[in-house]
């Protein structure tokens, strides 16, 4: 723990008002639940849940160069994403190991919206800033500049219509454009870490506690809720979306990590890491050393980050990511396993839990898909 | 949050209640079960096993954590709150009532379990 003091959303007083059970997330005071993590996974999957993200870290890049910044700082093909849309991405060292990963939304021809984890924020504002050199675009610091409020689940779009004249109808997923919501400014976008059909909306901080209060009041009688981290964490892990620190580290790939879709050989430019990406691609291929699979309980013991994987009493893995997952009522996990014992139905697979090794099955994942 | 004043207390935020027949029942407390968030599975010490005063004796898994059972008395398991280990949730939901863990024949108890107000104290700090 350090000494630095936590920092505090623009919504800090709507969530101490809220009653919520707050935690410390990368150094910021985040509300982790309000009441039961169950009911308001539940909410999200079944109606709808209003989360505060404000942690997450904001960079803007601008100019006639920021496309082609971009197409080098990351491994995506940036110059590619068209106007108002937005791409999953990450950002790589030299070697490959992965920096952090990203939304980027293109707001204009020559201007990105970049969305890093708040663990790493500083990271990548240092990496972009080094990797602008040359190129005829700045690096902004954003983070102070937005507020992140998410409306997640089925009921989103209809709560959100209420609110705004924007055209939800026409927003794709991974796609956004500004709009106005309840009279505030915002860049709406149709993303989230949920699995669930939603929205996360960008907004001035000044502007944060007047927008969720007008969410909360229009989402009420579809029955949304306040929702914190923990169930955050639970509905990405459910749709089996990766978590950094989890199951993204500088010491993997993208392709170690099962995401080398991510990674775009294909664009012109020269882009940082594709050296070493070409080679973890071939090896990905050819030898896998270990591959990101899903586990679920035969019992009801919960398997935790850090946990061993195990078959006839060898090690063969280890947890990244576990819960009791409220959808399908058994303790699920993310794990990365020896090759040999990663396909789904594998036999003999368990987790060793505090000294005993319990049961689960290999699967594919995600665990959860929502159906469309 | 209340805590009810005929219960004595530990520490490690189980409660105890006056033994009827030299039989006592243990749970958490309101403040632990919402420390926890909702209890998903609780492994409870077996009937006839022995339990001793301030030594694990099961644990709780709640969504983001685990912890250790911690017995506030020595002596013998007579029964398991059957309704607690199908339904964990009622660890949350009635923490002094439906949510109570096991019953114990206590052979010793220690000097310094708490009363209500004194385990208000503890927990508020």
């Amino acid at each position: 723990m350090s000494s630095t003091p936590l920092r505090r959303t623009a919504l800090d007083a709507v969530h101490r008002a809220l009653g919520a059970t707050m935690t410390d997330f990368a150094g910021w005071d985040m509300p982790l639940r309000y009441g039961s993590e169950r009911d308001e996974h539940l909410a999200v999957r079944t109606r709808a849940g209003l989360f505060d993200l404000s942690h997450m870290g904001e960079i803007t890049v601008t100019g006639p160069g920021s496309a082609a910044l971009l197409d080098h700082a990351l491994v995506g093909d940036i110059g590619a994403v068209k106007t108002g849309r937005a791409r999953y991405t990450m950002i790589c060292r030299e070697d490959g190991g992965i920096l952090d990963d990203l939304i980027v939304y293109r707001l204009h021809e020559t201007e990105y919206m970049i969305v890093a984890n708040a663990s790493n924020a500083q990271v990548v504002l240092d990496a972009l800033t080094e990797r602008s050199a040359g190129f005829d675009a700045e690096v902004r610091d954003d983070r102070d500049a937005y507020a992140l409020l998410a409306v997640q689940g089925p009921e989103s779009p209809g709560i959100l219509k209420t609110l705004t004249d924007a055209d939800l109808d026409g927003l794709k997923y991974y796609a956004g454009l500004p709009g106005t919501v309840a009279g505030v400014p915002a860049l709406i976008a149709r993303t989230g870490y949920t699995g669930e059909d939603g929205f996360e909306l960008f907004v001035a901080p000044a502007d944060a506690e007047k927008l969720w209060q007008a969410l909360t009041d229009a989402g009420s009688a579809a029955g949304l809720v306040p929702c914190g981290l923990s169930c955050r964490d639970t509905l990405r892990l459910e749709a089996g979306m990766p978590l950094y620190g989890h199951e993204l580290s500088t010491a993997l790939t993208p392709f170690d990590a099962g995401l080398g879709r991510v990674v775009k050989f294909g664009k012109e430019a020269d882009f940082v890491g594709r050296a070493a990406l070409t080679e973890a691609a071939a090896r990905a291929e050819q030898n896998p050393p270990r591959v990101l699979v899903g586990l679920v309980a035969e019992g009801r013991r919960v398997p935790r980050a850090g946990y061993a994987v195990v078959a006839d009493g060898q090690v063969i893995g280890e947890v990244t990511s576990g819960a009791p997952s409220p959808t399908l009522g058994q303790p699920i996990a993310m794990a990365y396993v020896d090759a040999a014992h990663a396909a789904p139905g594998t036999p003999g697979v368990g987790v060793d839990i505090r000294g005993t090794h319990e049961p689960y099955e290999v699967v594919a994942l995600p665990f959860y898909r929502r159906q469309k | 949050m209340s805590n009810p004043q005929q219960l004595r207390y530990s520490k490690e935020h189980e409660w105890l209640s006056a033994a009827e027949d030299g039989v006592a029942t243990v749970g958490i407390t309101e403040f632990a079960a919402n420390a926890l968030g909702d209890v998903v599975y609780a492994q409870l010490p077996e009937a006839g096993t022995t339990v001793t005063a301030g030594e694990t004796c099961g644990e709780l898994e709640s969504t983001k954590s685990v912890s250790d059972l911690y017995s506030p008395v020595s002596g013998e398991v007579t029964e398991i709150n059957e309704d607690v280990v199908s339904d964990p949730s009622l660890v949350n939901s009635a923490p002094f009532e439906g949510g109570w863990l096991f019953k114990v024949r206590v052979t010793e108890e220690p000097a310094d379990l708490l009363s209500a107000d004194e385990y208000a104290e503890l927990s508020a700090g």
